[in-house]
Formats: structure tokens, C-alpha cells, sequence
């Protein structure tokens, strides 16, 4: 998880609006969100159409066996006769979809949680914060183990539920601070003297002042979620026949990769889910800096003068 | 005192959620794994041995939930954890008693010595920010944050043990070198740690060096340092005395709260490792289906991690008059 942001409290409340356009604008200055996008990006094309970089089935053991690097194999085959490159591709798909949806239900669930503590306020935030604070501690990835060993081989469905009530608990307590520090401010006061309604308020003025938050907080979980599910794929916990990065680790490793010499067998895979970790975590600092004008890199003038 | 009796009263309260946790996990999933196991231990155990595990895992028919529960508590309170069923009959305190040495040394001092230099690598990114090492170390971090533990401690592995065996590829120690307090043996033991522990200091670092960064940077901002300015004191005493020493509280709030997060990361090291601690005891008790063992270590790591938040928030509350004023 990123960055532990104290100070995202501070934000003045901009108007929903102008929200929008400025988080466009933000995006586009900021060199880490793009980083981020463009790796994103690359991963995003290679899930929708894995055939077409890698055509037919990449769990087909139709090769020679632990095949070093050549031009028929861009990263060698497993010592059982699969091509490494078109798992590598096939496996993006499985890991986007499994950092996104958990992703979203993941956050859908803390801001239910955060925002309704800091808005219903009295024995509602204290009873939401003691729960948030429970789950913030227990160590995920034991709890995760115990809860697959008992589901045997987990299949995706299961694996997104695991991660979704293990991983919802850090945005909860970052949103309910700024719910809290945004509760008593001008805009929502009106809001509340004009006589609107308690739902309207926190759906269509708390929320939007919030978006760059929320984002931040969907990417931390998305990280979480992808190198959650990958630790678990590669301690075999996952489909073992499934074609995913941490599946293709687990095999690497009970096929002695490194001992065999088949270093591009453990390093594939692991080096796309640190870059989708990577990505994902560029693209959440970008947006805490968004969220939080107090942490953005102070302008050029200053840097040019060092550098010249 | 009043914040410390909360935070104790918070400790015991977590504490019973994660037990409550470990029980209600088996009793809700009465999965195949469990049955099939039960039918494979059928032979070996008997009696009171096989009522104790079958209660433990949910599988006992005869009690009912609620009695089962009070049952379990009560045995939880007199640290009767049961025993294995893989070493049957060992009990599963006495399985788990070695390792915790092992788990303590490393993750112990990798994560204090993480969280040290991450800290102060933090607080001088801020300091010189807009600089060199602010516009190169922070981002570096970050990609830092993305990497998954388990691949780069087999990285690390593959580019130092195997292609330059410098370090050895796994366990603890040499089998062949008798344990003991000599130098022999504790050089053994560090050379083994050396590559578990950069593999869980280089991923974990990053979230101090982020966390201190981003505190220090708004902390600058605020008025006492400009008075500090003003009144003319040097550079390095702001940095340090008021900036720096202002900035760290947050952080060791974050570190407490993060410690799950290093504790998990660290259980996959050890796998890859088949370093002789906790996690991958963990791990092989998942693999052997031996729930007894794997139940007490989720606990036992469970309360460690709690134990460690409740020592960060009692320093906290000593170094920190507003905490214990907050209510």
C-alpha cells in the first residue's frame, strides 16, 4: 500500500464540476500518473486481445522441453514444453481482472463504511472506526492462506471475496478522515440549512469532493489485490491450471527453475506483476498528490537553477 | 493513562475478534479438505485426541455451536492450542516453539531497520525537496511499493546465489554446524539472513520513505518553522529538531498499522527461503492440511502484529501529549 496520507484532510473542497475538468488536467501534467497509464495501457491491450499476440491455447505443452531464448521463443518454453512469452500474454487478463473487480468492491466498500462513519457520527463512527481498525491489523495474508486452505483450490470468485474483506479496511479510515475534517465546511452546512436531504448530501456534495481520494484509495486496493492474489497463486493456493503470473511462479518454482538454469521462467512472470504493481502504485501516488495539492513537486524555477 | 486503558481495551477486543475469526472460519466452511483429512486421521487418532481435533475444526456433530465456541475460548485462555496432526502427538505450542526465534531475528530487526532508514531517507527527501534526490528517490520508491515480495526475494536468489554464489540459496543455517552461541554458528545464521532480509527491506522500505516524505513536506509548511527561520537557527537543527522529530509521530502511527502488511510479505521470503521461522511453517502447514498448526500460527502472528501496535501507540502517547488528550 502507498502512501499513508495524513494530511489529504487539508484539501479545500473544490465545486463538483470544475472537479472533473481539473482531475483531467492533473492527469495529464503529472509524469507519474503517465507512467503509470502507459503501462497500464500496454496490459490493458494485451487482456482484451491476448490472440492476437499469441495465438492458440499458451497452456499447450507442444514444445520442446526448457528450451532457451530464441526467435520462435522470445523468453524460452517451461521445462514442460509451454512457450513462456504466450503465457506471459495470456496471463494479463486473469490479473487485471482480478485487480479491478476486487478493485471496486474493494472501495464501493470503503467509502459505505468510512464515509457512513464519519457522517452518522456518535456510536455509528465508533462501532464503524473499532471494525475498520480490526481489520486494518490482522495480517491479511495469514488470514488470507487460513480462509483458501479451508476453500481447498480456490477458484476466482472466491479469491475476489478473500480480497475484497481483507482489503477494504485502509481506504475506510483514509476517507473517513476526510469525510470528517470535509463534515463541517460552508458548502455542506448550506446544503444541510437548504433542507436537502441526508442521502443527497453525501451522494451528490460529499462524494464528488472526494473523487481524487476514492481513486487513490481504488488503486491502493487494485495493488493490494494483485500481489495478494499472485502470493497466493504462486504458494499453489490458486487454479493450478489456471494460465496467471503467480501460477506461472508456483510452477517455476516446483520445476526448479533457478537450480535448471531457466531464469526467464521466474523472472517473466514476476516482472509483469511488479509492473502492473508498479503501474498501479505510480498512478496511486499520482492521485494522492492530486488529492493533496501540498505534496506536488514544487514548480521548475527552482529545479532548473540546481540542474544547470 | 486514560489512552493507554483504551488501547489495551482495543488490544483484547481485536484479540477476540481474530480468535472468533479462527473459529468461525472452519465452522462456516465445512469443506471437503476438512472431512477428507478427518477420514485419513481416522486410524491414527483415538478417543479424546480425535474429539479434540474434530471440536477444533468444526467437524464434531455432537456439541452444539455454541457450547463448541465456549469450549474453544476456554482453551484459547490456557494456551491449549491442541496438537498436530501431521506430528501427531506433538502439541502445536511445542511444534511452533523453534521457529519463533528464527521469524523474530529476521523480520524483527529487518522491519525496525526498515522502517529507521526508510524514515530518515524520507525526512531528507523532503528537506531537499525540489532537488535532486527528491525528484529521483521518491519515485523510485514508489515502483519500490509495486513489487511483490516473493519475486524479489527469488531475484535475489537468482542473481546471488545462483549466478554468483556469493550467499546460500536457502535455510536458516548450515545443517552441518552445531547451534550454539559462537561465532561460528552466529555468522552462519547472518550470512543466511543476508539476502531474506534485503529481500523484505527492499520492498518495505518504500512506504516509510513515502509516509515520512509526505508528513514532513506539510509539516514544513506550517508557521513554527518559518519562525524557526526567522529566528535565524540553522538548517540542520530545523531539519532535525523541529521538523523532522514533528513528522515522525505520524509515521510510527503508519508503521504500527502496516505491520500486517510486512508480517504478510515476510511469510512469503521465509517460503522462498524455506527459512526454518513462522511463515514457512505456515505455509507447510497449508500444505499438509495439518488446520491445528495452521490456526495457531494465525494467531500467533495475529498477536505478535497486535502487540507491536500496542507498544507503538504506548511510545506514542509518552512522546506525544496530543494523542493522549484525543479522546
Amino acid at each position: 500500500m502507498a502512501t499513508l496520507d495524513m494530511s489529504a484532510q487539508l484539501r479545500a473542497p473544490r465545486r463538483r464540476r470544475i472537479a472533473g475538468a481539473n482531475l483531467f488536467a492533473s492527469i495529464r501534467g503529472n509524469g507519474k500518473a503517465m507512467a503509470g497509464l502507459l503501462i497500464l495501457f500496454v496490459f490493458l491491450v494485451l487482456a482484451a486481445v491476448p490472440q492476437w499476440f499469441a495465438p492458440g491455447d499458451p497452456a499447450a505443452s507442444i514444445y520442446g522441453r526448457s528450451l532457451g531464448m530464441s526467435a520462435h521463443h522470445a523468453f524460452g518454453t517451461t521445462a514442460f514444453g509451454q512457450d513462456i512469452m504466450a503465457e506471459m500474454i495470456h496471463g494479463a487478463r486473469p490479473a487485471l481482472e482480478i485487480a479491478i473487480i476486487s478493485g471496486l468492491f474493494a472501495t464501493v466498500l470503503s467509502v459505505l463504511i468510512g464515509v457512513s462513519a464519519a457522517y452518522l457520527g456518535g456510536i455509528w463512527d465508533n462501532v464503524l472506526n473499532l471494525l475498520t481498525d480490526v481489520f486494518l491489523i490482522i495480517p491479511t495474508l495469514p488470514l488470507v492462506i487460513v480462509i483458501a486452505a479451508y476453500f481447498g483450490h480456490s477458484g476466482t470468485t472466491v479469491m475476489i471475496m478473500v480480497l475484497v474483506i481483507t482489503g477494504w479496511s485502509y481506504g475506510a479510515r483514509q476517507l473517513r478522515s476526510q469525510a470528517l475534517s470535509l463534515r463541517n465546511r460552508d458548502f455542506l452546512q448550506a446544503a444541510r440549512v437548504r433542507g436537502e436531504r441526508r442521502s443527497y448530501i453525501i451522494v451528490f456534495e460529499l462524494l464528488p469532493t472526494m473523487t481524487s481520494l476514492i481513486v487513490a484509495n481504488f488503486l491502493g486496493a487494485a495493488l493490494y489485490s494483485i500481489l495478494t492474489a499472485s502470493g497466493l497463486e504462486f504458494l499453489g493456493l490458486g487454479d493450478p491450471n489456471s494460465v496467471d503470473w503467480g501460477t506461472m511462479l508456483y510452477w517455476a518454482q516446483n520445476g526448479a527453475a533457478l537450480q535448471t538454469e531457466q531464469y526467464s521462467w521466474a523472472a517473466v512472470p514476476g516482472l509483469c506483476i511488479a509492473l502492473l504493481g508498479t503501474a498501479f502504485a505510480l498512478l496511486n501516488s499520482a492521485f494522492d498528490e492530486i488529492s493533496n495539492p501540498a505534496l506536488r513537486p514544487v514548480r521548475r524555477i527552482r529545479a532548473k537553477r540546481t540542474s544547470s | 493513562m486514560r489512552f493507554v486503558l483504551r488501547r489495551l481495551g482495543f488490544f483484547v477486543l481485536t484479540l477476540w475478534a481474530a480468535l472468533t475469526i479462527n473459529f468461525v472460519i472452519p465452522h462456516l466452511l465445512p469443506g471437503s479438505p476438512v472431512i477428507s483429512m478427518m477420514a485419513r486421521y481416522h486410524g491414527k487418532l483415538h478417543g479424546a485426541a480425535l474429539k479434540a481435533v474434530e471440536a477444533e475444526l468444526g467437524v464434531d456433530t455432537h456439541a452444539s455451536l455454541l457450547s463448541q465456541y465456549a469450549g474453544y475460548l476456554k482453551n484459547s485462555a490456557t494456551l491449549n492450542f491442541g496438537t498436530s496432526v501431521q506430528y501427531f502427538p506433538t502439541s502445536v505450542t511445542k511444534m511452533v516453539g523453534p521457529a519463533i526465534p528464527w521469524t523474530l531475528g529476521l523480520v524483527g530487526v529487518t522491519t525496525v531497520l526498515a522502517f529507521v532508514l526508510g524514515t530518515a531517507i524520507g525526512a531528507i527527501a523532503a528537506w531537499r525537496r525540489g532537488g535532486k534526490a527528491d525528484s529521483i528517490l521518491p519515485p523510485l520508491f514508489v515502483i519500490g511499493t509495486g513489487l511483490p515480495y516473493f519475486w524479489v526475494a527469488i531475484m535475489l536468489i537468482m542473481l546471488f546465489a545462483v549466478i554468483n554464489p556469493w550467499f546460500p540459496t536457502a535455510f536458516g543455517s548450515d545443517a552441518d554446524i552445531t547451534t550454539g552461541w559462537n561465532a561460528e554458528f552466529i555468522g552462519n545464521v547472518i550470512h543466511h539472513a543476508v539476502l531474506p532480509a534485503a529481500a523484505i527491506l527492499i520492498s518495505s522500505i518504500g512506504t516509510w520513505v513515502l509516509t515520512m516524505r509526505n508528513t514532513m513536506v506539510t509539516t514544513l509548511a506550517e508557521d513554527y518553522i518559518r519562525m524557526a527561520r526567522a529566528k535565524g537557527l540553522s538548517s540542520r537543527r530545523i531539519m532535525i529538531d523541529y521538523a523532522a522529530r514533528n513528522s515522525i509521530l505520524p509515521n510510527l502511527t503508519g508503521f504500527a498499522m502496516s505491520m500486517g502488511f510486512v508480517v504478510s510479505g515476510a511469510v512469503l521470503v521465509e517460503y522462498v527461503f524455506a527459512y526454518p521461522g513462522i511463515g514457512y511453517m505456515l505455509v507447510q502447514a497449508v500444505e499438509n492440511e495439518d488446520f491445528p498448526v495452521m490456526q495457531f500460527l494465525f494467531l500467533l502472528i495475529t498477536v505478535a502484529v497486535l502487540l507491536a501496535v500496542l507498544v507503538a501507540d504506548i511510545v506514542t502517547a509518552l512522546l506525544d501529549p496530543r494523542t493522549r488528550s484525543a479522546r
